[in-house]
């Protein structure tokens, strides 16, 4: 075990993943002699060379396209974008070809890549790099999108991520990069894709979010317990696919229904969870299943991400109302 | 058989070398004093508002911000030859074209300073925003470029990027346009020899910027970006063919970012310090005060001088913009569509009753 912030931990999968796969390139805008922005590929081009691993030109269509050509002939790219703000111009590969080739040469090609990003807000940073554009992904078909919550959690999905033969986006929260630090094995493991994670159990009501605002809903936890709510905890881990069981039996046993996201409320991943519950424990349900989320509006610059984002007050206020309905 | 590419020749247009030397003395003859002395005040004023941003950011004030130290002469040539109906759309590291246009420093700071009302840009007539998504405003100044041209106007539209933005999909597409349409539009690629921590020589195979121009069929050039006479004389010139219809142009102004990234970059990482040194002695403020000091038209008490005048302004806009009203929740909502959605409008009362109900202000 060593102890590791969310940044070492994910340097650490790639360090373990570029060491026993050869066929692995990795590269991204500033990914190679700076280690990207976050420092995230950090002396990955001193170890494994600079046909490894590299700075790409500032392209992301480029970046994203090229990949795809890499995967079909043999090679496993990991590659980063800077920000997910900045994914669009790459929106076309990603969406007419990398989550598609595997079905339109019925299985002849695959295209195992993983496209990794920060997103998120809460770090005052410029325009374009705050937002949370996870649905856009989830909404894919083809696709797997990854959102880890901790140090630990993000090592052993992306190794997973790496190893799967269907290309991955894997969303980093990057309020959390530097934000905790924990006990994660040196070796390396794996968490399975798909699978969520129960982080308190309780008997009243289930509240299920991912990525950073899981550390807002156990602040949110601490207010709660004290006004003696029994609350039960879900990391989704992946927003798809969604781990229907869990969320299915977690509702049938709670009775209550809060989805948490900094994301845009509309044609969230939440307005999805709250589809299953509907489907799921509809008649289990003592009260309508709610969502607090970011506003239908454009994230706001520094000075008024205050309100857009939900914060364990608002959490554990949304969880009152739904006790007290 | 081949197009003989390493042959094609783009020279670099200089007229006051780093020396202050007068390397075109018929060009420079045409550029009156005092444009040169205006070019070289608003060069001194912008590095200062920057240094002071800096500054400001480092004490905990202002939020992440690229400075421009090193790059002004670029910016400050194209604020002069910009009429009132004229077009600026700009990228990011062009401070003193905003300037010019009639930016304010308030909201300059509220911007930088993480307000959206920073951007409402009351004062600066036919520009747009900052544009953070590397390259893609270039196709924003195509269709102004159209539009102008539709209309029968005699504007032209300034557009900039950096030598990254070159290697985006929306560089070619903007150029490509803008040569089938003939459109009023120059094309100012920054090329400071960096996007971030990536030289140059990793963002393209082409020798440099300038010879992008002949693929696209439109004229092009490479100008000493530091080198504010060329820069405006330059600019004079393509402007001026640009009303008469002879656009578009792709300018690439050479030159060097002295100062970081933005504040959250170190560039220790990539670059030497010898190449850092090397490149100060090219700096755009030093060699026009050099040459107008030995002209007797400037002196460094003059310079220090200013520099105090210009920093009490600075402070005391600052100081407005701290002073000024906090964000509210209605800045969040109102101007997101011509109109708020039903909808919309009751995820803000929904927020403002959570805010009652905690007591909070909104
Ligand atoms: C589409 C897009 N991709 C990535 C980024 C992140 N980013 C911001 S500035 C920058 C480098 C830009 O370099 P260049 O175009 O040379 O301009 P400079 O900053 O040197 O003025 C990058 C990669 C972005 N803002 N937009
Ligand atoms: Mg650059």
């Amino acid at each position: 075990m060593s102890v590791m912030n969310m940044v070492e931990s994910i340097n650490d999968a790639l360090d373990i993943k570029l060491k026993e796969d050869s066929s692995i390139v990795l590269y991204g805008e500033d990914a190679g002699v700076e280690g990207g922005v976050f420092r995230i590929t950090s002396n990955l081009q001193k170890k494994y060379g600079e046909e490894r691993v590299f700075d790409s030109p500032l392209a992301e269509s480029g970046i994203v396209g090229t990949a795809v050509g890499m995967a079909v002939a043999g090679l496993r790219p990991i590659v980063e974008i800077q920000f997910s703000g900045f994914v669009y111009p790459a929106f076309n590969q990603i969406v007419t070809h990398v989550a598609r080739m595997r079905n339109r040469t019925r299985g002849k090609y695959s295209v195992p890549m993983v496209i990794r990003m920060p997103f998120g807000g809460g770090i005052k940073a410029l325009e374009h790099h705050s937002e949370s554009p996870e649905a856009l992904f989830a909404h894919i078909p083809g696709l797997k999108v990854v959102i880890p919550s901790t140090p630990y959690d993000a090592k052993g999905l992306l190794i997973s991520a790496i190893e799967s033969n269907d290309p991955i986006l894997f969303l980093e929260p990057k309020r959390l990069y530097r934000a905790i630090k924990q006990e994660v094995p040196e070796d390396k493991y794996t968490l399975s894709l798909g699978k969520a994670n129960v982080l308190a159990t309780g008997e009243d009501i289930t509240v299920v979010t991912y990525g950073a605002v899981v550390r807002d809903v156990q602040k949110a936890l601490a207010f709660a317990n004290k006004s003696g709510i029994s609350v039960e905890l879900i990391d989704l881990r992946t927003i798809y696919p969604i781990d229907r069981k869990t969320i299915a039996d977690s509702v049938n046993k709670t009775g209550r229904f809060l989805g948490v996201t900094e994301a845009a409320a509309t044609g969230s991943i939440i307005s999805e969870l709250i589809t299953i519950v509907n489907e799921e424990a509809f008649l289990r349900l003592e009260a309508p299943p709610r969502r607090l989320t970011g506003f239908d509006t454009v994230m706001p610059l520094p000075q008024g991400e205050h309100h857009y984002m939900p914060n364990p007050e608002r959490i554990f206020y949304e969880i009152q109302q739904l006790i007290k309905f | 058989m081949f197009i003989k590419k390493d042959e094609i020749s783009v020279p670099k247009f200089q007229i006051m070398d780093e020396k202050g030397t007068i390397l075109e003395k018929e060009r420079f003859a045409l550029i009156e004093e005092k444009v040169l002395i205006e070019g070289l005040k608003r060069i001194l004023f912008a590095r200062t508002v920057d240094l002071q941003i800096v500054s400001y950011q480092r004490q905990g004030r202002m939020y992440t911000y690229p400075p421009n130290i090193g790059q002004e002469a670029i910016a400050v040539a194209a604020g002069m030859v910009l009429e009132k109906e004229d077009w600026l759309v700009p990228a990011y590291r062009e401070m003193a074209a905003w300037l010019a246009k009639g930016v304010t420093l308030f909201e300059l700071f509220q911007y930088w300073g993480g307000h959206d009302q920073g951007m409402a840009l009351k004062q600066a007539h036919n520009m747009l925003p900052v544009s953070i998504p590397i390259a893609s405003q270039l196709l924003h100044a195509t269709g102004i470029g159209y539009a102008i041209k539709l209309k029968k106007q005699k504007n032209v539209v300034i557009a900039f990027c950096g030598d990254g933005g070159t290697s985006e999909g929306d560089f070619h597409e903007a150029l490509n346009f803008a040569s089938v349409w003939k459109v009023p539009v120059i094309f100012i690629v920054q090329n400071n020899g960096y996007a971030i921590s990536c030289p140059f020589t990793r963002q393209t195979g082409a020798q440099n910027v300038a010879l992008k121009s002949v693929a696209y069929g439109i004229t092009g050039l490479q100008v000493d970006g530091n080198d504010f006479s060329a820069m405006y004389t330059s600019l004079k010139e393509v402007v001026g063919r640009a009303r008469k219809g002879e656009g578009p142009f792709l300018l690439e102004a050479v030159t060097y970012r002295l100062g970081a990234h933005t504040t959250s970059d170190d560039p220790s990482k990539y670059r030497s310090i010898e190449e850092e040194k090397q490149w100060q002695e090219k700096d755009p403020l030093k060699r026009l005060s050099m040459y107008l000091t030995k002209k007797k038209k400037w002196s460094a008490q003059q310079e220090e001088k200013l520099v105090q005048q210009y920093k009490k302004k600075i402070e005391k806009d600052f100081k407005e913009f701290e002073s000024s009203k906090s964000y509210d929740v209605h800045d969040c909502f109102n101007h997101l569509y011509s109109e708020i959605p039903e909808d919309l409008k009751a995820q803000q009362t929904h927020y403002e009753q959570f805010l009652q109900a905690k007591g909070v202000q909104k």
